[in-house]
């Protein structure tokens, strides 16, 4: 039975704070994390405008107006007592994926920072389970992990202007999709033809923290067939089943 | 009857924005809303409006608008620039001053020039646009093509649809003495990441002058000038929130100040964050402006934010009535307020 998590609380000007439980990618901080999200909702502090989980920290937003860093850091201390990692059940999702270099636009200089041939890491990348950890940056956009230690790469130094819709990239052994173009400092290994992010669906996200994915290689040909498919609105991808309960920490 | 504002030329990015879309960022959809929320707010409050109604963001340089309604009631406020209307044969007939109401009439065009003293003006039209909010607003995000007019910024021919399409004539307002001048220096309050740099990291930040580079955009200012020391524990790390006016600083060392737009997860080290009272500012500075911080604790930045609540909710005090604003000299009116203040609703003969 573990004794009360005791996190970090570090400020964010005068309209944030943070919730630091760790500063590594981890189930058992994640788990954490998105139950103190849960707890918070339901205590519901004065002045609280919404938390965002994140692998290892909760960003609780606040009105400066309503309520005070100190106040809203005593509020949160006050549901830390019992606060136990529980395992999130979710879906399992192949997503097809185009490791062609036209796309995977830094898959060669993976191969070369890892020491690994363009085919090892398609192959180690694609065949990997991956967890969905959390969403964020950009609406539908999902960080999922753990990818092996050879991908523990960090980002690039210099962000790109401009990462096209669809990317597939990664950084510090994690993988992330870029639902819509955008800037990024991620190294981009493939394309999907996968909308991510929907406005007309409900919810809008494909994908959701707690999911299982593997990544299905694609020729140029099929992406550019599946991509006219989704640009119709024909494309539908289902998840292969729920994920398998009980995910250890 | 329906009335709408037609496009003639759009200005070069001019978005439709209200106070941000919070309550998602757990989806990853950013808050985004007005850069200069005090702008914005007075361009509302000067056409009789609450505080939250969506109201076009004009950056740099203004838009030519039709008015395709029986009339329409424009306030424009935040950087100044020439407002000519136009006849419907194209003679300008009169000009309409920042920071104050005016009446157009169907065929009257709107033609408005380069933004000076801001790189931002808010025009807000009596009772609103009738674009459905989305995710309970109507702020435009376009790198995701979310809300505003069709997810991006407004292009010629766009047909803006009005919540009402005519105006009663009454008097117009106008508003006085707000000062949108930029501070010298922009409080900070460091961290999160702080300790992801060297002592003279942290120093370089505060006693520097950066200067606002062109590649800023809604979603972040970034700033040239010297870059920031990372501490052994680099500038990598796993991806936390983000709150508004987070200072982040990539390998290159160059910070980046993260506005309306923002990412609402990353994982560059943010070594301070603007106070919420200054981010009106920051949305005025233009790619060129200087900048310079300086470090206040949470409770600093806590009064300066009730400071700010309590401006903005004297703004109500000062908006003036006019009754025939043709015989208003803006230019002397300015200047003498300038000097003396504020103008009441006493002193100028309310009605």
């Amino acid at each position: 039975m573990p004794s009360a998590p005791q996190p970090r609380f570090l400020p964010a000007g005068d309209t944030a704070l943070i919730v630091e439980f760790g500063d590594r990618v981890d189930w058992h901080l994640s788990a954490l994390v998105l139950v103190l999200a849960q707890k918070l909702e339901a205590a519901k502090p004065t002045g609280v405008i919404e938390a965002v989980p994140t692998f290892r920290s909760l960003m609780v937003h606040y009105d400066p107006l309503a309520t005070s860093h100190a106040d809203l850091q005593r509020a949160i201390a006050a549901l830390l007592p019992g606060l136990e990692a529980r395992s999130i059940a979710g879906r399992r999702w192949r997503i097809p994926a185009c490791y062609d270099p036209s796309l995977g636009l830094d898959l060669a200089e993976v191969g070369r920072r890892t020491g690994l041939s363009p085919s090892q890491v398609v192959e180690r990348h694609s065949q990997t389970s991956q967890l969905v950890y959390m969403m964020g940056f950009l609406p539908g956009l999902p960080y999922l992990g753990d990818l092996a230690e050879a991908f523990a790469l960090p980002r690039r130094e210099n962000p790109r202007l401009k990462v096209p819709s669809g990317s597939v990239a990664i950084a510090m052994s994690m993988t992330v999709i870029y639902p819509q173009e955008s800037p990024g400092g991620w190294h981009i290994l493939a394309r999907t033809p996968v909308p991510l992010w929907q406005m007309r669906k409900a919810p809008p996200a494909l994908l959701a923290a707690g999911d299982q994915v593997t990544f299905a290689p694609l020729s140029l040909r099929e992406y550019e067939r599946m991509l006219a498919k989704a640009a119709a609105a024909e494309l539908c991808l289902a998840p292969e089943g729920p994920q398998p309960q009980g995910r250890g920490a | 009857m329906t009335g709408a504002l037609r496009v003639v030329a759009p200005g070069l990015m001019t978005t439709l924005q209200d106070l941000g879309r919070p309550g998602y960022q757990r989806l990853g959809v950013p808050v985004s809303g007005a850069l200069d929320q005090l702008s914005f707010r007075a361009a509302n409050l000067l056409v009789g409006n609450g505080p939250g109604v969506g109201a076009l963001e004009i950056a740099y340089q203004g838009p030519t608008l039709s008015v395709d309604a029986d009339s329409v009631r424009i306030a424009i406020a935040g950087g100044h620039a020439p407002i000519d209307i136009l006849q419907p044969g194209g003679e300008v007939s009169r000009s309409l001053a920042p920071f104050q109401s005016g009446r157009l009439v169907g065929g009257e065009v709107l033609r408005m020039g380069a933004l000076t003293g801001s790189a931002v003006a808010y025009l807000a039209v009596e009772g609103g646009f009738d674009i459905a909010p989305v995710l309970g607003s109507q702020s435009t995000l376009t790198r995701a093509a979310i809300g505003g007019f069709k997810g991006r910024a407004l292009q010629a021919e766009d047909v803006l649809p009005l919540k009402q399409a005519a105006v009663a004539e009454r008097d117009e307002c106008i508003l006085a003495a707000l000062d949108l001048a930029p501070p010298k220096r922009v409080r900070i309050v460091l961290g999160p990441q702080d300790d992801h740099f060297t002592p003279a990291g942290l120093r370089t930040l505060l006693t520097s002058t950066y200067t606002v580079s062109p590649a800023t955009d809604r979603m972040g200012m970034r700033l040239e000038g010297p870059p920031l020391e990372h501490s052994s524990r680099g500038y990598d790390i796993v991806s936390d929130g983000i709150a508004l006016g987070a200072i982040q600083v990539p390998g290159n060392g160059l910070p980046i100040i993260l506005l309306a737009d923002r990412q609402t997860t990353g994982g560059y080290a943010k070594i301070a964050t603007v106070v919420s009272a200054d981010i009106p500012t920051l949305g005025r500075l233009a790619p060129g402006a200087s900048i310079a911080f300086e470090a206040v604790d949470i409770a600093a930045a806590e009064a300066a934010a009730r400071r700010l609540a309590r401006d903005i909710a004297a703004m109500a005090a000062n908006v003036a009535s006019v009754r025939r604003p043709s015989d208003i000299d803006w230019k002397r009116l300015m200047a003498e307020n300038l000097v003396s203040g504020v103008v009441s609703a006493r002193e100028s003969g309310e009605g």
